[in-house]
């Protein structure tokens, strides 16, 4: 991008530098696993007005920690950026206004940008009764989100409650709260599950569909595949101990001290889907996620076990043979002597032998010849 | 009374062509090597990420070159005025030598456009062998420069200039004699970072002090072969009184190399290893032989004033210490996981070009400038 651009939309961005700008996209390249030579392309979508999309944001049955954790991320402005390079239309913890009137804003911006808006879900939807269990400004969440969801350009389900239901819809689940996915039966769905979710990957996901103008890929529990495609178990930094047998057995005992693998007390990395190990919680560095910090994965990200496993129950291993098809340790290297090479190097060393050779012959001869000239010195 | 002068006739002989063509088949590999990379001519690998031209263009090519670093410490350091027309034919050789060096240096590093970093002092690591290496040999480039200007400004009858030279000259020499005892020995010190890769033939504490030896060895060695090769090749008379003076010298520095180098070996209780029938331990077993037989044909004060056996003498020590330092780099040199290494065919070229411009930069000096003292005839 180049700098005249930038100037024009700097003010915008809450007075970020050019530099920490596009560094912050290509963090969000990278994070999605795009290279970062799409930055560019992101940096042009994030600061074009005439693409920012109105955003509505639904709180149902939650605890609006993900609306904490998108506060968190620590890189410059970001906030600023965010509600800058979306046009956040509706949520109700950031509102200024109000009541009815921040409800009259709610239908204006639905009526003004139908087929436009990004719709975020927050929470689980209570269904039971018909959903009286969740009443904002008079009407039922469900229905609430069953009329935002009619004109949405692509919904967003963040956190596990909207994702797969969450705690709320936790045996015995007194008000029968669903997630997004299913209530919106036949509409895509991308959700970020996770409690509460890294914000990078709802960060991530906005500025995907920003920038190419469609959702990433997603697997079969609508989850992008850039963020969850992978096990917790994986990539997790301890995992050596596992491989190793070494486990911390109880909390606060030796090996969980010299941080060896919390497995046996009952981390769900092995059965989770998540990029926590790799791009861990609150920009601070190494460390900074639960298994990091001595506490087991408890599956928040993966509808069945988090808040249904019990938490210090082990989980089971996928593939607990190791593979018998090993990347080998030693490449082989095809050795590079050449009978062109091997010819040059024998030729040379035989022209350096041969001279030497002629040279002392002739030395033979002269050597009279050097006798006389010291004589006549 | 002797007197130093261009030795005269034409310059464009067969071999001079011959290398003329060894320059330009090395020149069109450079070439490839610059517009496609250094994988495109070089078997090098990860490793082994240095090859000949580190190992042969600059650690043997350097040690030939040190004539002119032995041949000063001599004449000047231990003030034996009688070795001075064994100077300046030294001090071309060692010019060749190093300035080559440097641009082997410059072929085989990546990005050689950083370069330049080397000499800016608030870039400088000054924990790095290889950045001493690296300073020190540019420095003793042009430190060799100066010194060898006095040939060109006689030659250039700039006699003003070749005055105000000659008050600052001892400056220099003294700079010729400091820089190369110190790279010659971090040559070696270099190779200690290899560490375990390295053959415990070769894998010693002493690598330095073995390393700035076999400098001295190879450098009066140089001076001796060069001298009765070129008396043989310009028909000039022999200088066997100086060289066998130097080969006693030689003699001793030998003497001492071999005893460090094989009690150091044998201290260690690594010996046996050199009788295990390997690529290694062969390599191990010629280059000691080399260097063993240089040591007793020099060892006999009579032998020392033949020319005949002077010039095998001679021989035996450059390829025994050539081996020896080759032996260090690549052939004691094992990185492990499978890798290998043999000089591909534009690395050998580049390489033979290299030596080749050498051989043709002598050959036209001693014939243009005031280079080898020539007995005057009355």
């Amino acid at each position: 991008m180049k700098t005249n651009t930038f100037n024009g939309i700097k003010a915008r961005l809450g007075g970020i530098s050019r530099r920490d700008f596009m560094k912050y996209c290509s963090i969000m390249a990278s994070s999605m696993g795009l290279s970062t030579g799409v930055a560019p392309q992101i940096a042009e979508a994030i600061a074009d007005p005439a693409k920012r999309p109105p955003v509505i944001w639904l709180h149902g049955q939650e605890c609006t920690g993900c609306t904490e954790t998108l506060l968190r991320p620590s890189h410059p402005t970001l906030d600023a950026l965010i509600l800058d390079i979306i046009s956040l239309d509706y949520h109700e913890t950031l509102n200024v206004g109000a009541g009815h009137q921040a409800e009259a804003a709610l239908q204006q911006s639905m009526k003004e940008n139908a087929g436009k808006y990004v719709l975020v879900i927050e929470g689980a939807i209570p269904v039971k009764d018909n959903g009286i269990y969740c009443m904002i400004g008079g009407k039922t969440f469900l229905s609430m989100v069953e009329e935002a969801a009619a004109g949405a350009a692509a919904i967003i389900a963040i956190g596990s409650c909207a994702a797969w239901g969450g705690i709320p819809s936790a045996d015995p689940n007194p008000t029968g709260a669903t997630s997004a996915p299913v209530v919106l039966k036949g509409k895509t769905v991308v959700t970020i599950p996770g409690c509460p979710p890294n914000p990078y990957n709802f960060l991530s996901t906005v500025v995907y569909f920003l920038t190419f103008g469609k959702l990433p890929e997603i697997d079969e529990q609508g989850r992008p595949k850039f963020a969850y495609g992978r096990l917790i178990h994986e990539n997790c930094e301890r995992r050596p101990h596992f491989d190793a047998g070494r486990f911390a057995e109880k909390f606060g005992d030796d090996g969980h001290r010299q941080g060896w693998c919390l497995y046996k007390l009952g981390c769900k990395g092995p059965v989770t889907h998540a990029n926590c190990p790799e791009i861990l919680f609150n920009d601070v560095g190494g460390g900074t996620w639960p298994v990091g910090t001595g506490h087991p994965c408890f599956g928040c990200t993966e509808k069945g076990v988090g808040f249904n496993i019990p938490m210090f129950t082990q989980a089971e291993i996928q593939n607990p043979t190791p593979s018998a098809f090993k990347a080998p340790i030693t490449a082989d290297h095809p050795s590079p002597l050449t009978i062109q090479g091997a010819g040059l190097a024998g030729a040379a060393v035989g022209a350096i032998v041969g001279a030497s050779a002629i040279a002392m012959k002739n030395l033979g001869s002269s050597s009279s010849s050097s006798d006389q000239s010291s004589k006549e010195d | 009374m002797e007197t130093k002068q261009p030795l005269g006739g034409r310059v464009l002989t067969g071999p001079f062509v011959f290398f003329l063509i060894l320059v330009l088949i090395g020149a069109y590999f450079a070439a490839k090597r610059f517009t496609l990379g250094i994988g495109a001519v070089s078997n090098m690998n990860d490793g082994y990420p240095w090859g000949i031209w580190i190992a042969l263009d600059v650690v043997i090519g350097t040690a030939l070159a040190c004539g002119g670093y032995t041949m000063a410490l001599l004449t000047y350091a231990f003030n034996r005025g009688e070795y001075h027309p064994l100077v300046r034919p030294a001090l071309l050789t060692s010019l060749f030598g190093y300035s080559l060096a440097g641009i082997s240096v410059m072929i085989d590093i990546g990005r050689y456009w950083q370069a330049y970093n080397i000499i800016l002092p608030w870039h400088s690591n000054l924990h790095s062998v290889m950045f001493e290496v690296a300073l020190c040999i540019g420095a003793y480039c042009l430190v060799l420069w100066i010194e060898f200007a006095p040939a060109l400004l006689e030659k250039m009858k700039a006699d003003r200039l070749l005055k105000k030279l000659n008050r600052v000259l001892l400056i220099f020499i003294a700079l010729g004699i400091l820089l190369p005892t110190m790279h010659q020995s971090s040559l070696g010190t270099m190779m200690l970072m290899a560490g375990y890769k390295l053959s415990p033939l070769w894998r010693t504490a002493f690598l330095p002090l073995l390393f700035l030896l076999t400098a001295l060895i190879i450098g009066f060695a140089v001076v001796i072969y060069e001298s009765l090769f070129s008396s043989v090749t310009h028909r000039l008379p022999l200088e066997t009184t100086i060289l066998s003076k130097l080969a006693t010298v030689t003699f001793w520095c030998v003497l001492l190399f071999m005893v460090i180098r094989i009690e150091d070996v044998n201290l260690r209780g690594y010996l046996p290893l050199a009788f295990d029938g390997s690529l290694v331990s062969n390599m191990f077993l010629l280059e000691n032989t080399f260097l063993l037989c240089g040591l007793f044909l020099l060892m006999y004060p009579g032998n020392r004033n033949c020319p005949k056996l002077l010039f095998l003498s001679a021989s035996c020590l450059l390829i025994g210490g050539s081996l020896y330092r080759f032996n260090t780099y690549i052939t004691g040199f094992d990185p492990g996981n499978g890798w290998q290494y043999f000089p591909s065919v534009g690395e050998l070229c580049i390489t033979f070009g290299i030596v080749a411009v050498e051989i043709l930069g002598y050959m036209w000096c001693v014939k243009r400038l005031p280079i080898i003292s020539v007995p005057q005839t009355s």
